[in-house]
């Protein structure tokens, strides 16, 4: 059996008398995007932090590519990239000047900090506006560069911590594309998210967390399947029509029972073939429909399907945290 | 490969004036501000004549300078643990200490300028040194030497303190206290008698007696002794409370 890229044994953290991270276990297999899926202050970015040699521990191990996160640090550091949460970019210099600091703190000499920088501009599009200083840049590109300077050292696995947060839709769907080519090119990618979606598209496996615990872990597809299929959602043309549509999706085998939420019928669909029944039952009940689509839960209606409650570590739960206990930082 | 990290990381603390004026504006016009003010504001009062005030004054706003001036260095290590940087530093295979090391090294070329400008106009508006060129030297190395080790205690509060804004309140309440109840503007003698006290104790009088010395000719021994004393105390003391917390801090 080869080693995972990433493993993490009973791994555990608390701030103060916060449980951040609860004997988490962890394993990606190398060249794989694997995501970790969880609400504000699951304890997602506490994880990425340890493996990226930034905290210790409190207990338990992690690896990466087999060196020990604690005692061969300075090994690790080598082999990784890492892309917080808020762009970590140095606003006052040049988007080229940012890449070759980093290229140079690695220890690359100065043409070759000097030739990956102009690389990495070009395969980020950033070759236009690479002599601005960054604080002029939109977030999009301030992301990219982010993106950019992580790889400066071409390392082997790469942290991606929310990459997306933040983002118009089209700044990202190009971080998305930048992902999946640096996973194609080999690169094991850690992502962590708050979308279902986001996991979805990028990643091969899921592991969701709460309260630094696994909640469930799989493929996407099985996760899927345990959160209850993909969700349709009707509008009936007519306000009245409602119930009708509820009583003519009620009865439809394999669904899920219709939800109404205002003016929208929500209804899991495990299984695809349920839309065009969903749309038949629909039509012959001569209900006309303003709206109908099908969309991926959201991880509060995922996690109610997967563990019967509501995820605990939302905004409300944080609060309900003593806050004096967490230092800053702590929870990103 | 510390020295290479350092230097590298102190020409990007540096080409941060570039894009940031205010940051020129603080090292260049602030120090030449305070010189002209109270040259001509206070020095016929002080000294009879503002020339005479002018050859009293200047060593002192030297030290001064470097206390202001070298605030610089919390605020900006500060920023940048807030923006993140220090998280990506930490996660590179670079040594440590060399973050903050580039931030001294960058923040002694700014306030090595900012001596330069002052000591610049000054001589224009009729400073002499009488000190010999041996004493010029001596003030050009213990300025330096001064703003080495104020860096590591500004160093320090930069790292220790949270907000940007308690750092700058720490900086400013820190340093216009112990250069104001100092000698470098008034001589203590017309001074209460208490207050005489803390302003014979207080380093920057101490500097400021030894700047004077160099640059004006008079006692050096004592005060540069002493000054040395202190700058190698704030540079072992802050320098390994900076680099203990600067480790610790998550």
């Amino acid at each position: 059996m080869t080693e995972p890229a990433l493993r993490a044994v009973q791994l555990a953290k608390s701030f103060g008398h916060t449980r951040v991270l609860d004997r988490l276990d962890l394993e990606v297999d190398a060249g794989t995007i694997y995501g970790l899926l969880g609400p504000n202050g699951a304890g997602k970015t506490t994880a990425v932090k340890i493996l990226a040699t930034l905290l210790r521990p409190d207990a338990g191990h992690a690896f990466v590519l087999g060196n020990d996160v604690v005692r061969r640090a300075a090994q690790v550091r080598s082999l990784i990239g890492l892309t917080g949460q808020y762009a970590a970019v140095d606003d006052l210099i040049s988007a080229r000047e940012n890449l070759y600091l980093i290229g140079r703190l690695v220890g690359q000499r100065r043409t070759a900090a000097r030739a990956r920088a102009t690389e990495l501009l070009e395969a980020f599009g950033l070759g236009d506006a690479a002599g601005i200083a960054v604080k002029e840049y939109s977030g999009g590109m301030r992301r990219r560069l982010d993106l950019a300077i992580s790889l400066v050292g071409r390392p082997a696995v790469l942290f991606l911590d929310e990459p997306t947060t933040g983002l118009d839709l089209v700044s990202r769907n190009e971080v998305w594309d930048m992902i999946r080519d640096l996973a194609a090119d080999g690169t094991t990618v850690l992502l962590t998210t708050q979308y279902l979606e986001e996991a979805d598209r990028l990643a091969g496996r899921i592991m969701v967390i709460d309260r630094g615990m696994t909640v469930a872990e799989g493929t996407a597809r099985e996760l899927k399947g345990r959160a209850g299929g993909e969700v349709l959602e009707v509008q009936p043309l007519r306000s009245d029509d409602m119930s009708a549509a509820v009583r003519a999706l009620s009865g439809l085998t394999g669904a899920g029972q219709p939800a109404v939420d205002g003016e929208m019928l929500t209804l899991h669909v495990p299984d695809e073939d349920l839309v065009s029944a969903a749309a038949r039952k629909l039509d012959t009940a001569g209900i006309g429909v303003r709206h109908l689509a099908v969309r991926l839960p959201s991880l509060d209606e995922a996690f109610l399907a997967i563990t019967g409650h509501r995820a605990a570590a939302d905004e409300s739960g944080l609060v309900a945290a003593p806050a004096a206990a967490v230092p800053a930082g702590a929870g990103q | 490969m510390i020295a290479a990290q350092t230097g590298v990381l102190a020409r990007r603390n540096l080409l941060h004036i570039r894009s940031d004026p205010q940051q020129l504006i603080a090292m260049t016009v602030q120090p030449l501000m305070f010189l002209l003010l109270f040259v001509y504001v206070f020095g016929g009062a002080i000294s009879g004549s503002t020339r005479g005030y002018l050859q009293f004054v200047l060593p002192g706003l030297l030290v001064q300078g470097i206390g202001f001036g070298t605030t610089m260095t919390a605020v900006g290590l500060n920023a940048d643990f807030q923006h993140g940087l220090i998280d990506r530093f930490r996660s590179l295979p670079m040594a440590r200490t060399s973050v903050i090391a580039g931030r001294v090294l960058a923040d002694l070329v700014r306030t090595g300028w900012s001596t330069f400008i002052i000591t610049a106009v000054a001589a224009g508006l009729g400073f002499r040194f009488h000190g010999g060129v041996a004493g010029a030297v001596g003030a050009v190395v213990l300025v330096l030497a001064l703003g080495v080790g104020m860096c590591w205690l500004m160093a320090f509060l930069g790292v220790a303190l949270r907000s940007a804004e308690s750092v700058q309140a720490a900086g400013f309440m820190l340093i216009m206290p112990l250069t104001f109840a100092s000698s470098v503007l008034v001589p203590a003698a017309s001074m209460p008698g208490w207050l005489q006290a803390f302003v014979r104790v207080n380093p920057i009088s101490i500097f400021a007696g030894a700047m004077r010395g160099l640059m004006l000719g008079g006692p050096v021994a004592t005060p540069v002794l002493q000054s040395a004393a202190w700058i190698l105390g704030l540079c072992v003391v802050f320098g390994s409370l900076t680099v203990l917390l600067y480790r610790r801090r998550a």
